[in-house]
């Protein structure tokens, strides 16, 4: 059905790529931050570090209020396979940990370690790998964990889950297409570091051991294609591939299908049609991490958007509050009625809640947009079926039905138009006339999707547990029934062996109790002028606590229930017995 | 005349024939219990709360198949009933306010220096989510508890409240944050 391998080595060396269904063509506003090269931030004075900045389960803390760290220190181990440590950005004091304002869409508050730096920049020892070529495998994927290293180009998948593949593998495909208006912070890492950019691909290479490694870039980067062209030339291998402009070609599936024409499955991975993707960050991540032994601490963003007077790329440090960003970038308050912060592009990404959102390891770029810039999202208006949004999407789905159903909260039915196939590119939202946020109806649906399948599953559990517990109850139950049985079966054999001594027994005491409740009586008619109720409740008590001791005794001896005469009394003097 | 005998022949026959058929189908083939009544169940929200007036999520399932409303479970809420709308084929009606009003997903929570240890809210609880001991603090397994309230009033001390859970970002719900514009346009078009 797809190409094979050898027709697909011979259509690249040609330059003759496949296409993705859609797409778009936003203008591309790169030239406003890429004339740079990009800079390094002084020390900041306080950062905020989230324990989880990948997707994937959180780390365990090794840091706790007061202490004191260095320069790359990890601050949470990776017990779970799918979480990855964070690490201290700067030496200093950890002040404080604690709920922050988080860099997702949402900003609810996350666990973040909050570090006040002394200044100094101590790094920890760093211990690089000498000879990466002479490491084992699972060596080299158990370092890039422990760098806490997870995608950048915006998912933020665990990097060592990648690499720990056993399938096979034809193509090792790096991602340097970057294709998101207004982003250029791959474009700057690779004009500026393609050779340790070459490094980490070494470094996957001799872990994956692919067929061929493809390194593709979008054409109107002819500079960062170039850089990449020198670096790759000695290697036999390696095919630099330079792409053709298109919105979301940098798509993990997008490119798949452009470079070698095969689909992803749904609910697939690239690893299904032999492929594996990196980002070029990732890759000059992995270099620092095994070459330099230094863990993941900083990434390079880009500044950009008019609301910016000097637009530019940065090294900055994961936990980077944005504030210090927007005043390193010159933030042009007048441009903006109203302040909006975008983490991310134009395209994909959301605005900030807050100036003390931390920088993370997926955050590419920072985008302060004037307000003429970009449309206001309040705009929407109702749908009026052009379809251009279908005629756009890169997935091949039909975002309209799938707006209707989401809309509608018809959930099963946008699962059965393919829902979760939806990238969430924003192509559709782009071109629709009437403004409609298709994306986040999409998103909403999913999280609705999602939701409701976990809390089934808790349902599920919930029964699970309901019904345990009531055949216990029931076992419970039947044993003690069962218990009781045998014990009157038992009184019943003893009685029926000797029961004409236990009869008499009984008839006994409950003669001698009567004749004393007689007696009792009498007594207290002969002296009606003794009203004292604490004294009378004494000689109560006594006389019932004698009646009970009695019966007490008969029932150990024989088990025989009380007589029918006295119910009340003997229940009560049970009773009192054994509160007494 | 024969014909007529022939035709009555053939036919007691195939009945005999099918009636067999069937009647070993009907030994072979029994479904042991409602498998109408084990759908409903899956759809119902199992917190085994009692708010329907039945005692647990099974019981209501088996009375919406005898016919009975399927607007009685305020945890499941309005996804519920139209799911059970959907596999009963009745119209979905609006939650009914006399069993309870749909709320936000809430867990119990112990106050822990002022429990008791009477283990009151360990019996009453439907799934086990109570641990504890006679004259020991108990405390709740938050993920196991459905939320179900029937813990709170057994407690001598009221020391168990219903807490609200909080959202996490991996399980917002992209809620707007304006008024939604732009409703579907279809009744426009006339």
């Amino acid at each position: 059905m797809f190409a094979n391998y050898d027709k697909i080595i011979e259509r690249i060396s040609l330059n003759q790529l496949w296409d993705f269904p859609g797409g778009v063509h936003p203008p591309q506003q790169k030239t406003l931050s890429n004339q740079a090269s990009i800079e390094h931030l002084q020390v900041e004075k306080t950062y905020y570090v989230p324990v989880k900045q990948h997707i994937g389960l959180e780390g365990k803390l090794l840091v706790s209020e007061g202490d004191k760290v260095l320069k790359g220190q990890t601050l949470t181990t990776s017990e779970a396979p799918f979480s990855v440590p964070v690490h201290a950005p700067t030496s200093g004091t950890v002040t404080k940990i604690a709920n922050h304002v988080s860099a997702h869409p949402s900003g609810i508050p996350e666990l973040t370690v909050i570090i006040d730096a002394d200044g100094q920049d101590t790094w920890i020892e760093l211990d690089p790998v000498p000879d990466y070529a002479k490491a084992s495998k699972s060596e080299l994927i158990e370092r890039i964990c422990d760098a806490g290293i997870s995608g950048m180009g915006g998912a933020g998948f665990p990097t060592h889950i990648k690499t720990n593949n056993s399938k096979p593998l034809e193509f090792l495909i790096i991602n340097g297409i970057e294709c998101e208006p207004y982003i250029s912070s791959d474009d700057r890492l690779m004009r500026e570091h393609a050779w340790q950019i070459r490094q980490g691909i070494d470094i996957l290479v001799h872990i994956l051991q692919p067929k061929q490694v493809i390194v593709a870039v979008e054409d109107n980067k002819p500079e960062a294609l170039e850089t990449m062209s020198i670096a790759c030339q000695q290697k036999i291998n390696y095919q630099v591939v330079s792409v053709p402009t298109k919105y979301p070609a940098g798509g993990e599936k997008q490119l798949i299908q452009v470079l070698t024409s095969r689909e992803v499955p749904a609910n697939g991975l690239p690893i299904d049609v032999a492929c594996i993707m990196y980002n070029v960050a990732t890759c000059y991540a992995i270099a620092d991490a095994i070459v330099e032994g230094k863990p993941l601490i900083e990434r390079v963003v880009t500044l950009t958007g008019q609301g910016f007077k000097s637009p530019k790329n940065v090294w900055a440090r994961l936990g980077t509050p944005i504030q210090s960003l927007l005043i390193y970038g010159d933030y042009d308050e007048s441009q903006q009625s109203s302040p909006r912060f975008i983490m991310g592009g134009p395209m994909m990404g959301f605005t900030m809640t807050s100036v003390l959102t931390p920088i993370v390891k997926i955050s590419n770029c920072i985008l302060v947009p004037a307000d003429d810039e970009l449309p206001n999202p309040e705009d929407e208006r109702a749908c009026i079926r052009c379809s251009a949004c279908s005629d756009v999407c890169p997935a091949s789905l039909l975002p309209q039905q799938l707006f209707w159903y989401s809309k509608a909260k018809e959930l099963e039915k946008a699962e059965e138009y393919n829902l979760f196939d939806c990238i969430e590119c924003g192509a559709c939202a782009y071109v629709c006339p009437s403004e409609i946020p298709l994306v986040h109806y999409y998103r909403q649906a999913k999280a609705d999707i999602r939701n409701q399948k976990e809390e089934k599953e808790k349902s599920d559990k919930a029964k699970i547990r309901f019904e345990a517990r009531k055949a216990r109850l029931l076992k419970e139950k039947e044993h003690r029934e069962e218990k009781h049985r045998l014990a009157a079966e038992a009184r019943k054999a003893s009685l029926s062996t000797d029961g004409g001594g236990a009869k008499d027994k009984i008839a006994a005491a409950l003669a001698r109790a009567k004749a004393k409740k007689e007696a009792f009586a009498k007594q207290a008619s002969n002296a009606p002028h003794m009203t004292d109720s604490a004294e009378s409740e004494k000689t109560k008590a006594v006389s019932v606590s004698e009646i009970s001791t009695e019966v007490a005794v008969s029932q150990t001896a024989q088990g025989a229930s009380p007589a029918k005469d006295g119910p009340e009394d003997d229940t009560a003097a049970n009773k009192e017995t054994t509160e007494l | 005349m024969t014909l007529t005998v022939f035709a009555l022949a053939a036919i007691a026959l195939l009945a005999l024939i099918f009636g067999a058929l069937l009647g070993f189908a009907a030994i072979r083939f029994k479904v042991e219990g409602d498998p109408l009544v084990d759908q409903i169940d899956a759809i119902l929200p199992q917190t085994q709360c009692g708010q329907c007036g039945y005692p647990g999520c099974k019981p209501y399932a088996e009375a919406i198949a005898n016919g009975d409303d399927i607007n009685k479970c305020p945890p499941g809420g309005e996804s519920t009933i139209k799911e059970l709308s959907a596999l009963m084929g009745v119209e979905a009606k609006p939650l009914d306010a006399a069993h309870g009003v749909e709320d936000v997903k809430k867990v119990a929570f112990i106050r822990e220096d002022e429990c008791i240890g009477c283990t009151k809210c360990i019996q009453a609880c439907p799934v086990d989510a109570i641990l504890g001991a006679a004259k020991q603090m108990h405390t709740i397994l938050i993920d196991e508890c459905t939320g179900c309230d029937l813990c709170v009033d057994p407690c001598p001390v009221d020391c168990i409240d219903m807490v609200p859970v909080d959202v996490d970002s991996s399980h917002w719900e992209w809620k707007f944050n304006k008024v939604p514009v732009g409703d579907i346009p279809i009744r426009q078009m006339s």
